[in-house]
């Protein structure tokens, strides 16, 4: 067995190029090669923008010492003579878990949560690994080196793709003969950073991608923190965070909104992130562009759906429909817009799917020079390495690709990979063409040979009489043999020709017939008389037709605007106004709009520039404003801790959510979203306009009033969790009061030591709650039962501020007079109730009795579809519990304005608030009214009569690009199966 | 032990609530009750301006135009309702109400037994005729429902009952009326345990599903021709199927679905149909309209299925469908639904805003359903000689505005309009007036 062993490593040595210098020698006599390499007579580019023809490129020790036209190639060099070839440089993937594994589960199965760290003397969450190496865990994978190299590839960047913070890469070079003595080109290669949890911990926090954002926020924070060193307790994390810090932050977004999103966190922490993109980055180019950003991009351009069942395929919606024909387009407007970018093979099903979606990405209009450098020297420059990768300088590791021609043709084929001046041969280089029509005899009979297929895996077809014959060919090293039935079929019998190729067109050699006897043959290729040129020609033609680029809409999906609603100056003539200010319901009234504000009120107002609208017979209010909502969001529980005032709905917002433009349909113009009700401290609102088409930041409210998401009951105790959810503080109500008290003492103290000037550890949660107590930030309370709303508002009392919404408030009518003593207001629902065991006395005329005692009321909606009716929901209010019409208006415009602190600003028909204004066909409260017109600062963002313009659009848009899936399938391309997007339309308990 | 402990608690803790507030079932009618001068909407599309309805022994003795009509009212009840509104009850199909009371409560909770195939399930004996949630349905003017077991391939047997009864016994309209079954998915959802994406796939067991379905209804029509022994319940339960005296109702959206579901009755020589949910019914019109199959129409009040749908897609498709000739009545299942039942007049009005007339909306919820459900010659419109099961209100009752009612009957008796939320509401007021 030892024998064998000293056997193998002895094998081993003999095969590895590269000894160790000082390695001491025992099996001979110590060799050292010295000795040049020249490639001569090739094109190479040393870079994308430098071209050498016929140069020579002398290369040794694995690296290139002299590239041009006039090297002088030393004495003891190998020549290779490379007339008619071309040499790139090789890929780098600096986005690669290339050798690293993933850690697996904890093998702990329980079922219940785990809300502490599982790692001692490390960061308070599991997920932050800023400690780990990916050097540690690094092994070679010779078998997917191979594939990389095929595929054109000499180094990747490889990490660990596991957690929020993963801790440094590791730079390696694929080389198929060294060791990991010349393989590790840099052991710390840049900190990679992304926002999914650790496998290897079952931490509950954070359950969602806000958490996600709220902790590297707060890791930061620590670091600045740990680098004072003020911190009382050994953090191995932070310390690696720290030291990584200087180097290249590899982010992965994996969407073009998340790259906005975390984006904002780095400009924080004064980190510009290197983002992995998802391909979708032309949907917002503009923004992306303004982020600074270099983006590591994926190329796995989607596949046409398989559209020909039509009852199936029309659950495919157009947003996906026309990904196919976009994303191709994606490096292309990528370069345009003069974004750095490197490709990367992440997403790919194998390295060998980069080359065909490249050339689709080139087809789709990206320069080849653009190409090469998203493969080369863009990535090295991303990870520092400009100096030694990704060009063919003088001094570069001589990492290069020999090729028949030009790299980004799909004629071409990859020879050679060398890396770090290792030659690994793909495909033979000088193999032989042999593909024709050939015609020989054997004896009286005359055969047709047709040989056909890729160069390394020839097809061959033989026919005589007519008749097509079995056959196989096999051509290796210039030795042909082909077997082939004989004529008479009826027989298994074979006939076999051997030869040895000196010459493309003819071939001569022996034949075995099956009868044992020998004899020679002697094929002639037959010239054919199609012009291949022109079929191709003719493709290409049909290709630049297939080209057509579907215009991005905004949003890049179904309704979304040509381009963004403007603002204009409307005159409405002779409507029914409904102010909601003193002057109540005005009829026969004109009101005029202008520079995104209500300009004037009145009769017989006149404004030569302004669009007229004849509002006869019609009803002008305020925009709808629901006060509880969770369209328009990616997130909307960060459940993994009872207090996460930390995160907020500002990082989350989702811009493309088709519900933006039904609650538009339904005449809503703004939304608080709220946080959801998994704990008693739930994360910061966003306020935000309804303008669809928008980027998130623009949505937002300028100067937004600040609030917070507080819940009482049965979902902060876990109630309906299941029996597994039973070990969170707190499981009762009574827990929930303390919660409260503990959390606002802590927060009242770090404030005080925070404004007393000495060192402090900036901490986002408490400076959260810091700002409820000095009452620059509200809270919006889910809340039922009433011993425990009566409880938040004493909690509150205590610290001297005051409860600004209870929202939901189900049994605020039993305590509407505390209500109105304390000041609070109450948001609910119009009739909702038996959902759960605490909703058993909810009742319709809950806003009605809080009104009547004197309680600010809103009607909201926490419901995606009943939203966009919240105008009846308002009726209701008149049904149950006789409220006046012009009242009950209020509870949705301008009640949850005042809720909201934007009351100044929008809520009401009043001269100088934003033209924030609804058009109804009828009375706005009564069911058989629509929203015609539904205007935000002036601009429409819906319109009944454009509406119907856009379903006739997105008819015909659908049509097409299923005319060129079924053409694309019918071509032979690969397709996937339809599917059908997962809707989540959600509510304060959706956890995520 | 402790658990059950706790669970018992937890169910007598809920049960002594229901209890205290369930109203008082109305007395059987003594005296014949006239209704003078309302607006009387019928159902079938017509309306009296100035009507007279007299109500005798629980019936519907006339309907008439007041001022076309003598009839001497002496004895009766009169009641003036000049200017306001008589609507025939309205009808919630496809309805679990009085099956669950409390969703989160799981003692509470009898919608949906174990297993596939369960016809033999029979949803009256667990109706809870003192659900605190049925009794909310009044006042908006839902006098009655069909109540149906959910879950599995057949869920079970639905009965029909009225929403004022001492027990399930009393308050059937007509009892087993049908066989609800879930028509296989077009769509099936990926693993995602497994690591799958959760998007919707087509779903490659459908036909295999479906085939599963022919054979369960080959085998126990075998069994329904035979000696019956030993017994087989669920096969037993399909029998009415095929003499005509049970519908099946078939709970399907797609249009495949629908298509392939008509089909298979047909093909098992199953008389009655209903398709239930029907999303895209309206591309299968001709379909529908030839082989006579009404729809119950999905939650008017719901998100269209794709972003690409119009958005009102669910407001109109009522209007497509009646448009096209086809019987169309409107249900509400999905997400709480037994509570937001009493708002079907309103998913009406929805339908009457988005294309129909005010009549024909109010059909959709009145004699259409009766029909479909096979009760239209005891109820569904106001017509000599069916139930008194009306209401009067004040206004149009299918607009939330105006929809107040002032006066109920079920079957001639005059019901309470009262509920646990308005004994609420009385006892809260007044603690501020106080």
């Amino acid at each position: 067995m030892i024998k064998r062993l000293l056997f193998l490593t002895a094998f081993l040595s003999l095969t590895t190029l590269f000894a160790q210098e000082n390695a001491p020698k025992n099996d001979g006599v110590k060799t050292v090669n010295s000795n040049y390499t020249a490639l001569t007579n090739a094109k190479i580019h040393v870079s994308p923008s430098q071209i050498i023809e016929n140069g020579t490129l002398l290369i040794k020790d694995g690296k290139v010492v002299s590239v041009g036209t006039s090297v002088s190639i030393p004495k003891n060099s190998v020549k290779i003579d490379l007339t008619g070839k071309s040499i790139y440089p090789s890929f780098i993937d600096i986005y690669s878990t290339f050798g690293v594994k993933k850690p697996s589960k904890p093998s702990d199965n329980s079922r219940r949560p785990q809300y502490d760290a599982g790692r001692e003397g490390y960061y308070w969450n599991d997920h932050i690994r800023a400690d780990q190496n990916a050097i540690s865990k690094f092994e070679f994978d010779s078998k997917a080196a191979q594939e990389l190299r095929k595929a054109g590839f000499g180094t990747v960047n490889t990490h660990i793709e596991d957690g929020i913070v993963r801790g440094t890469g590791t730079l390696i070079a694929l080389n198929s003969k060294g060791t990991d003595a010349n393989r590790i080109l840099s052991e710390k290669s840049g900190q990679y950073l992304g926002t999914s949890k650790s496998a290897a911990s079952k931490q509950a926090y954070p359950t969602s991608i806000m958490g996600a954002f709220a902790l590297l926020r707060q890791v930061n924070m620590d670091a600045n923190w740990y680098a004072t060193g003020n911190a009382k307790e050994k953090d191995r994390a932070l310390e690696a965070f720290i030291v990584n810090k200087n180097k290249v932050q590899i982010m992965y977004a994996g969407s073009k909104m998340n790259a906005l999103r975390l984006d904002n966190i780095g400009d924080q922490f004064n980190t510009q992130y290197v983002f992995v993109g998802g391909g979708d980055e032309y949907e917002y180019v503009k923004d992306i562009k303004a982020t600074n950003a270099s983006f590591i991009i994926p190329v796995n351009f989607p596949d046409a759906y398989d559209m020909e069942d039509p009852f199936l395929a029309s659950a495919v919606e157009l947003a996906d429909l026309r990904e196919w024909n976009q994303k191709p387009s994606n490096p292309k407007i990528l370069a345009e817009n003069n974004i750095d970018f490197a490709f990367t093979t992440h997403k790919l099903k194998a390295p060998k799917d980069l080359m065909p979606n490249l050339l689709k990405a080139i087809e789709a209009g990206l320069s080849k020079e653009e190409a090469l450098a998203a493969l080369t020297t863009i990535p090295a420059k991303i990870i520092g390495k400009s100096n030694v990768l990704g060009s063919l300088k003088v001094g570069t590791y001589a990492n290069f690709l020999v090729t028949s021609g030009d790299l980004f043709d799909k004629k071409t084929t990859i020879y050679q990979n060398w890396v770090t001046g290792i030659k690994d041969e793909i495909k033979p280089m000088n193999t032989k063409d042999i593909r024709g029509n050939y015609t020989f005899n054997l004896g009286t009979t005359d055969y047709e040979l047709s040989i056909t297929g890729e160069l390394e895996k020839l097809k061959a077809s033989v026919k005589a009489n007519e008749k097509k014959l079995g056959s196989k060919i096999s051509f290796k090293e210039d030795w042909l043999n082909l077997t082939f039935s004989s004529v008479d079929t009826t027989k298994q019998e074979f006939i076999r020709l051997v030869s040895n190729i000196t010459n493309e067109n003819n071939f001569d050699g022996k034949v075995y017939f099956p009868n044992g006897n020998e004899s020679i043959f002697y094929a002639k290729k037959v010239v054919k008389e199609k012009d291949e040129k022109k079929d191709d020609e003719k493709k290409d033609d049909e290709k630049k037709e297939n080209n057509k680029f579907f215009p991005v809409t905004y949003p890049n999906m179904a309704y979304g605007n040509a381009s963004l609603p403007k603002q204009e100056t409307i005159l409405f003539k002779n409507t029914t106004v409904w102010t909601n200010e003193k002057e109540g319901i005005l009829k026969n009234t004109d009101v005029l709009i202008k520079d995104g504000k209500i300009s004037k009120i009145g009769k017989n107002i006149s404004a030569p520039s302004a669009t007229i609208i004849n509002g006869e017979g019609k009803h002008l209010t305020s925009g709808i404003i629901d006060e509880h909502s969770h369209i328009a969001t990616s997130s909307v529980n960060e459940a993994g801790h009872n207090s996460t005032a930390e995160v907020t709905q500002e990082d989350v917002i989702n811009p493309e959510d088709i519900s933006i433009y039904r609650n538009l349909s339904g005449g809503v113009t703004s939304i608080q979203i709220l946080h959801g009700s998994a704990n008693p401290i739930g994360g910061r609102s966003a306020i935000i306009k309804l303008k669809w088409g928008e980027t998130a930041k623009n949505m937002i409210y300028k100067n937004a009033p600040k609030f917070i998401k507080f819940a009482l009951g049965e979902n902060v105790k876990q109630s309906n969790w299941g029996d597994n959810n039973t070990v969170r503080f707190p499981q009762t109500r009574m827990g929930v009061e303390q919660v409260y008290t503990d959390y606002f003492q802590r927060a009242k103290e770090y404030d005080a030591l925070k404004k007393s000037g000495k060192p402090y550890r900036k901490d986002v949660e408490m400076e959260v709650i810091a700002e409820i107590i000095n009452k620059e930030r509200f809270i919006s309370c889910h809340s039922y039962v009433q011993s425990e709303i009566n409880m938040l508002m004493k909690v509150a009392e205590k610290f001297n501020f005051n409860i600004n919404t209870f929202t939901h408030i189900l049994e605020g009518y039993k305590v509407a007079d505390k209500m109105k003593a304390h000041g609070v207001g109450g948001s609910t629902f119009s009739d909702w109730w038996a959902y759960k065991y605490e909703v058993n006395d909810a009742i319709p005329f809950n806003a009605a009795i809080m009104h009547n005692a004197g309680v600010t009321v809103a009607i909201n909606s926490d419901d995606g579809e009943m939203s966009r009716r919240l105008n009846q929901e308002a009726a209701k209010s008149v049904k149950y519990g006789n409220i006046s019409e012009e009242a009950a208006w209020k509870f949705v415009t301008l009640n949850p304005a005042k809720l909201l602190h934007i009351d100044d600003r929008v809520g009401s028909i009043k001269i100088g608030k934003d033209a924030d204004v609804v058009l109804w066909s009828d009375h706005p409260m009564s069911i058989y009214s629509k929203a015609e017109r539904t205007i935000i600062e002036g601009a429409t963002y819906f319109d009944i009569t454009t509406d119907k313009q856009k379903r006739e659009a997105i008819k015909k848009e659908k049509n097409e690009l299923t005319t060129l899936m079924l053409q694309a399938k019918n071509k032979g391309l690969k397709t996937k199966p339809v599917e059908k997007k997962k809707k989540e339309h959600f509510h304060c308990d959706t956890n995520f | 032990m402790k658990n059950l402990k706790y669970k018992i608690f937890a169910f007598t803790l809920l049960f002594s609530i229901v209890v205290i507030a369930q109203q008082t079932p109305a007395p059987k009618q003594t005296k014949a009750i006239a209704i003078m001068g309302a607006i009387a909407h019928i159902g079938n599309g017509t309306v009296i301006n100035n009507s007279c309805l007299i109500i005798k022994n629980g019936k519907i003795e006339t309907i008439a135009n007041a001022e076309q009509i003598k009839i001497d009212l002496k004895g009766m009840e009169v009641i003036n309702a000049s200017g306001q509104h008589i609507y025939p009850g309205f009808i919630a199909p496809n309805s679990t109400l009085g099956l669950v009371e409390v969703d989160a409560v799981r003692a509470s909770n009898d919608l949906r037994e174990v297993g596939a195939m369960n016809p033999h399930i029979r949803s009256l004996i667990a109706y809870n005729t003192e659900s605190k949630v049925i009794e909310s349905m009044r006042p908006n003017g839902v006098l009655m429902g069909q109540i149906t077991p959910r879950g599995g391939r057949i869920s079970g047997t639905s009965s029909i009952v009225q929403f004022d009864a001492w027990n399930w016994e009393d308050a059937v309209v007509k009892e087993d009326d049908g066989i609800h079954m879930n028509w296989p998915n077009a769509y099936s959802r990926g693993r995602w345990w497994l690591g799958e994406p959760s998007n919707l796939k087509p779903n490659k067991k459908y036909n295999e599903q479906v085939t599963t379905l022919n054979n369960y209804i080959t085998e126990s029509k075998a069994y329904n021709a035979g000696n019956k022994s030993p017994r087989h319940l669920p096969y037993e339960a399909l029998q009415g199927l095929f003499n005509g005296s049970k519908k099946l109702y078939i709970h399907v959206d797609d249009q495949k679905g629908i298509t392939d579901a008509i089909n298979f009755s047909k093909k098992n020589n199953i008389k009655q149909i209903v398709i239930v949910g029907g999303y895209q019914a309206n591309m299968v019109t001709n379909l529908l309209k030839q082989n006579n199959v009404p729809v119950l129409l999905q939650r008017v009040h719901s998100n269209s299925d794709s972003d690409d749908d119009n958005y009102d897609a669910t407001y109109t498709l009522a209007n497509e469908l009646v448009n096209a000739g086809v019987l169309v009545g409107l249900e509400n299942a999905g997400q709480m639904e037994r509570m937001n039942a009493r708002n079907l007049p309103f998913l009406a009005g929805t339908c009457a805003a988005y294309g129909l007339s005010k009549e024909q909306a109010l059909s959709l919820i009145t004699l259409n359903t009766a029909i479909i459900l096979g009760i239209d010659t005891k109820v569904g419109s106001l017509e000599v000689g069916k139930d008194a099961t009306l209401f009067i209100s004040e206004g149009d009752a299918l607009d939330m505005r105006t929809n107040k009612l002032t006066k109920a009957y079920i079957q001639g008796r005059d019901i309470s309009l009262e509920s646990h939320q308005t004994e609420l509401y009385k006892r809260y007021s007044n603690k501020y007036k106080q």
